[in-house]
């Protein structure tokens, strides 16, 4: 038996090629689930197509004990059960790897690497012989990889054992038939193989304050917990499991115990348009009320996101970023409507993004993201993406704090409206920068007309210059003043650090991993990771205290570089681009390829070889680089002082 | 701007007062900057009308209206009411909002011809299927007048434009289009002819579900001319009602006189009475498919079929599909709406 003749406990990736529809994700997510119980730190990427059935689908695990759970390109094992993919899975392997595949069937002699060791199991005939009809065979095909995962990286069998109990508590023969799978890939692999192989795993107890969960069903958690009581969509991938799990919450916990009925209300609108419509109508008359979408979703909303921004009317819209314009890749992740929602909606308009990075911030800013469109009557994006939003995290507990105060934001009672003399709709009487509103049937006093046209400080209709300007100019300061109330930026700071780097939302874990990478090669780097849109003051000062400084972003045009270029007084030739746009999760590779070659000698030093990312990747993006398409500004820039 | 010229609440002392001791005056808005003589100004009137007869406190009323001629008309009626002028052809997806959120406010939402039946032709349509509890009026003039004399999708084939150039798409007709999709309530009347448009408006208002009233509404500047199909002179001509409603309140109704034979009632939901008299005989409003038989039918002999066309009181409206509780989601405390901590900590144990 081959042997990477390294020490690989709990450091390794592995990979496994299946066809979709098959039924694989729930043995994959079974993998994870039970490496997670053993308290390691781990990381799970579906790679799925935009398809029901029958194409290539791909799970990568990462196992990390110093936590890195980023993605890598890296695979030390790759199990292949899908003859359309087989060859690119072979040739993803890494030297010294493993490849687990199916030896009912001869394999072509032609794909046999000798660098890598080739682990035949005869799955499909061991399920002909011990299941009865197609589809069981099929399914249990996959928990048998699942025992001869067990065996060979030695999960712990009474972790998978216990897990297999909870799934089919209610459904004995199940529960039979999945342990026998189980058992069987496990005893083979422990009579052919002698596990476990050199990459095995071993109990830690790095994850008991955490929980695995995807960011859509955080989010979804969250909206809960914000009282949102309305909710509009348009399904579209990759932000349709956001309703689907508040609906499944809202099922749990919002029924009104002596009728049954439903306090709340979720409508799948005839399009997206409609849908953030609704959501308008709705924060109009009071109610918390949110719609998730995607790119193309917002594309369509934008002439409501502008009614929101200038009649000053709260909505909750949350963008689950997906590749591309156009449908583009929408079973891939990128983070390309930076510049879209920031300024979404024509004339000039200004919106509040929140970028959370993780499940857990997910539902921290959901929660924040209805306070905040409350308090400064406006449109709020929560910017994740299909990584965070799909994948499972093993991610810190959410916790609630029952004294919690939703803010309402400044919403007039009816004997507050009596008290006035009269009331104004967008009359600043305290110069807060925020006028008070009243809601629809409370008082007749506080009538007044919302409109999308051009209207004074008192709510009148105007097609006066003074009267006009007067109003979005306040409108202007009220957005700029929120950048305080915004979730901060999170800096890490190194002693005696010559680089900056900047990053937001999921490209966390990647940037983290990079500068870890780089202090190994003696380059220490300050990390700014922002959270919000309109940027807080330290991230002016950060980019200006450090140079240079390194935007790294998940998107072709160097979106966040533009937004920090057109937001602070930086110049642009101190931001270096580092951009990744292909569509999977952004690995630590990806940075350290963009940033090495500006570090001169340090970077050639130590610079990754070229080729120790395995192939099987797309060519267009697959690694990151520094300029902007014509972009003059964005010259390579060497040597850190 | 003359808009925003309140009209002086005198109140004179003869004015008539409704069941809240409120006058019509009390239903009335700004000073309308439509054209004179522009059907719009008519409607407006009745719907203040209806508004005051039917005893609804004006705050408790949501005004909507997209953008257009006929989306400029909330400003003209209930000033004390919350009014919301939003984007060309969406006031459905508001309203379906707002509603969602507020069940308990009477909903009117104010359209033309433009914004329903070209950009908005499938927010209506969703609407009608969502059967949100709203009153949907369609001042419909067969042109966009704010962008001065377009043909809209209802302009009939061979009107001509003032320009002199002819129509010869197909129309969309609001009517048949709501029968065929399923709407609950559809109505059609003419701005000219208050005495059957009242009624008519107040039933829509009663009805719970989605309540069309397409009301044939000439622009005098642009589409009142000869060969015109939506002018003063050619509706008068071609008017032909079907029906003739009357709307007897709860309290009214045991004094209400029943006309056996001529007349039949169909009681709404808030225990209102619709009585229709019958002008044209075997015409029955509850049967849609016959309903729809005897309109295009008309409607191909170049006739105007107006009255209370269709009505169906026994159907769910959005609220009943969707089960929500009877209480307001607005009315709801957070603390029936968040489930504490204790709950997100047993929850967080599922995902280990």
């Amino acid at each position: 038996m081959a042997s990477s003749g390294l020490e690989r406990t709990n450091d390794f990736a592995f990979k496994i090629g299946t066809v979709n529809g098959t039924g694989s994700a729930s043995a994959n997510g079974l993998l994870m689930q039970a490496i997670f119980r053993m308290g390691i730190p781990v990381s799970g990427k579906n790679i799925f197509p935009s398809n029901i059935q029958g194409l290539p689908t791909w799970y990568e695990v990462r196992v990390n004990r110093d936590g890195h759970i980023a993605r890598t390109p890296r695979f030390d094992l790759m199990v292949t059960l899908n003859p359309t993919s087989v060859e690119q899975d072979i040739a993803e392997v890494v030297p010294s790897g493993y490849v687990v595949h199916d030896s009912s069937w001869p394999l072509d002699e032609s794909l046999r690497r000798e660098d890598v060791t080739f682990l035949g199991v005869p799955m499909g005939q061991m399920c002909v012989e011990a299941f009865e009809g197609a589809r069981a065979r099929i399914l249990m095909k996959n928990i048998l990889y699942v025992g001869i995962l067990t065996a060979l990286l030695d999960i712990d069998t009474e972790i998978v054992k216990g897990l297999l109990r909870e799934k089919f508590e209610r459904k004995p023969k199940l529960l039979d038939s999945n342990y026998l799978a189980v058992k069987m890939g496990y005893d083979y692999a422990k009579e052919h193989f002698e596990p476990p192989l050199p990459l095995r795993l071993e109990a830690m107890d790095e994850t008991g304050d955490c929980v695995l969960m995807d960011g859509n069903t955080a989010a979804a958690l969250g909206c809960l917990y914000a009282g949102a009581t309305v909710a509009a969509w348009y399904p579209i991938t990759p932000a349709t499991s956001l309703m689907d799990r508040f609906l499944a919450f809202c099922e749990g916990y919002r029924k009104d115990p002596e009728t049954g009925k439903n306090l709340y209300c979720i409508i799948q609108a005839e399009d997206e348009l409609a849908a953030v419509g609704m959501v308008l109508g709705a924060s109009w008359m009071g109610a918390r009320a949110f719609t998730p979408t995607s790119g193309p979703g917002i594309s369509l909303m934008s002439e409501f996101i502008g009614l929101a921004y200038y009649a000053e009317i709260p909505a909750v819209i949350f963008d689950v970023q997906r590749t591309g314009p156009s449908t583009g890749m929408p079973t891939r992740t990128q983070q390309c409507d930076l510049l879209l929602c920031a300024y979404a909606s024509h004339g000039d308009t200004k919106h509040l993004l929140l970028f959370p990075a993780d499940p857990s911030e997910c539902f921290e800013l959901a929660v924040r993201a209805f306070d905040l469109a409350d308090r400064f009557q406006t449109a709020v994006f929560v910017l994740s993406d299909l990584d965070i939003a799909m994948n499972d995290w093993a991610c810190p507990r959410m916790e609630w704090d029952d004294a919690h105060e939703h803010d309402r934001g400044r919403i007039l009672s009816s004997d507050q409206v009596d008290a006035l003399d009269a009331f104004y709709r967008y009359l600043d009487v305290d110069e807060q920068e925020v006028a008070t509103r009243t809601l629809p049937g409370v008082n007749p006093k506080g009538a007044y007309f919302t409109r999308g046209s051009g209207h004074t400080k008192f709510g009148r209709y105007t097609e006066d210059s003074a009267e006009y300007v007067e109003v979005v100019d306040r409108i202007a300061r009220k957005i700029a003043s929120s950048a305080d109330s915004l979730p901060e930026p999170i800096v890490m700071s190194r002693p005696d650090a010559e680089i900056g780097i900047v990053a937001l939302g999921s490209s966390d874990g990647a940037v983290r991993e990079a500068i870890d990478r780089l202090a190994e090669r003696g380059v220490q780097a300050d990390y700014i990771r922002i959270r919000a849109f309109p940027f807080h003051d330290s991230v002016e000062a950060f980019l200006e205290a450090h140079d240079p400084v390194f935007v790294v972003e998940q998107n072709r045009d160097a979106q966040l570089r533009s937004l920090l270029t057109l937001e602070t007084n930086v110049s642009q030739e101190r931001l270096i681009p580092i951009r990744y746009y292909g569509g999977l999760s952004l690995s630590a590779d990806h940075v350290l390829d963009g940033i090495l070659p500006h570090l001169g000698e340090l970077g050639e030093e130590g610079a990754l070889e070229k080729g120790s990312v395995a192939g099987g990747e797309d060519d267009t993006g697959s690694t990151a680089t520094t300029t902007a398409p014509g972009d003059p500004a964005a010259k390579p820039k060497v040597g850190a002082s | 701007m003359v808009e925003h010229i309140r009209k002086p609440k005198v109140r004179h002392p003869g004015l008539r007062q409704n069941a809240l001791g409120l006058t019509r005056r009390d239903y009335e808005g700004s000073m309308s900057t439509l054209c004179a003589g522009c059907g719009h100004d008519s409607i407006t009137s009745a719907i203040t009308q209806a508004f005051f007869e039917l005893d609804i406190p004006p705050h408790r009323a949501a005004k909507l209206s997209g953008i257009g001629c006929s989306s400029k008309t909330p400003t003209y009626f209930l000033g004390e009411s919350h009014g919301f002028n939003g984007v060309h052809g969406r006031m459905p997806a508001i309203a379906s909002g707002a509603n969602a959120a507020n069940r308990d406010l009477v909903y009117i939402g104010v359209s033309g011809d433009g914004d329903s039946l070209s950009i908005g032709l499938g927010q209506l349509c969703h609407a009608i299927r969502r059967n949100v509890n709203l009153l949907y009026v369609l001042e419909n003039n067969g042109v966009y007048g704010l962008t001065k004399g377009q043909f809209s999708a209802s302009a009939d084939v061979g009107t001509k434009s003032k320009r002199g150039v002819e129509n010869r798409q197909r129309p969309i007709d609001p009517v048949l289009l709501a029968l065929s999709i399923g709407a609950s309530f559809v109505a059609r009347s003419f701005s000219g002819d208050k005495a059957q448009l009242v009624p008519i408006l107040k039933a829509a208002l009663t009805h719970k579900g989605f309540a069309i009233v397409d009301i044939i509404s000439p622009c005098v500047t642009f589409n009142d001319h000869e060969s015109s199909t939506k002018s003063y002179v050619h509706t008068r001509e071609r008017y032909h009602e079907v029906v003739g409603a009357d709307f007897v309140p709860p309290a009214e109704e045991i004094t209400a006189e029943y006309q056996a034979g001529a007349t039949e009632g169909i009681r709404m939901h808030d225990g209102s009475l619709v009585r229709f008299h019958k002008i044209e005989e075997n015409y029955d409003p509850t049967d849609r498919e016959a309903v729809y038989e005897y309109v295009s039918e008309l409607q191909n002999e170049g006739e105007v079929v107006t009255g209370l066309l269709f009505i169906e009181e026994s159907t769910e409206d959005m609220h009943d599909i969707h089960g929500t509780v009877d209480t307001p989601l607005v009315d709801l405390p957070m603390d029936r709406l968040v489930p504490g901590s204790e709950a997100l900590s047993e929850l967080m144990e599922s995902f280990r």
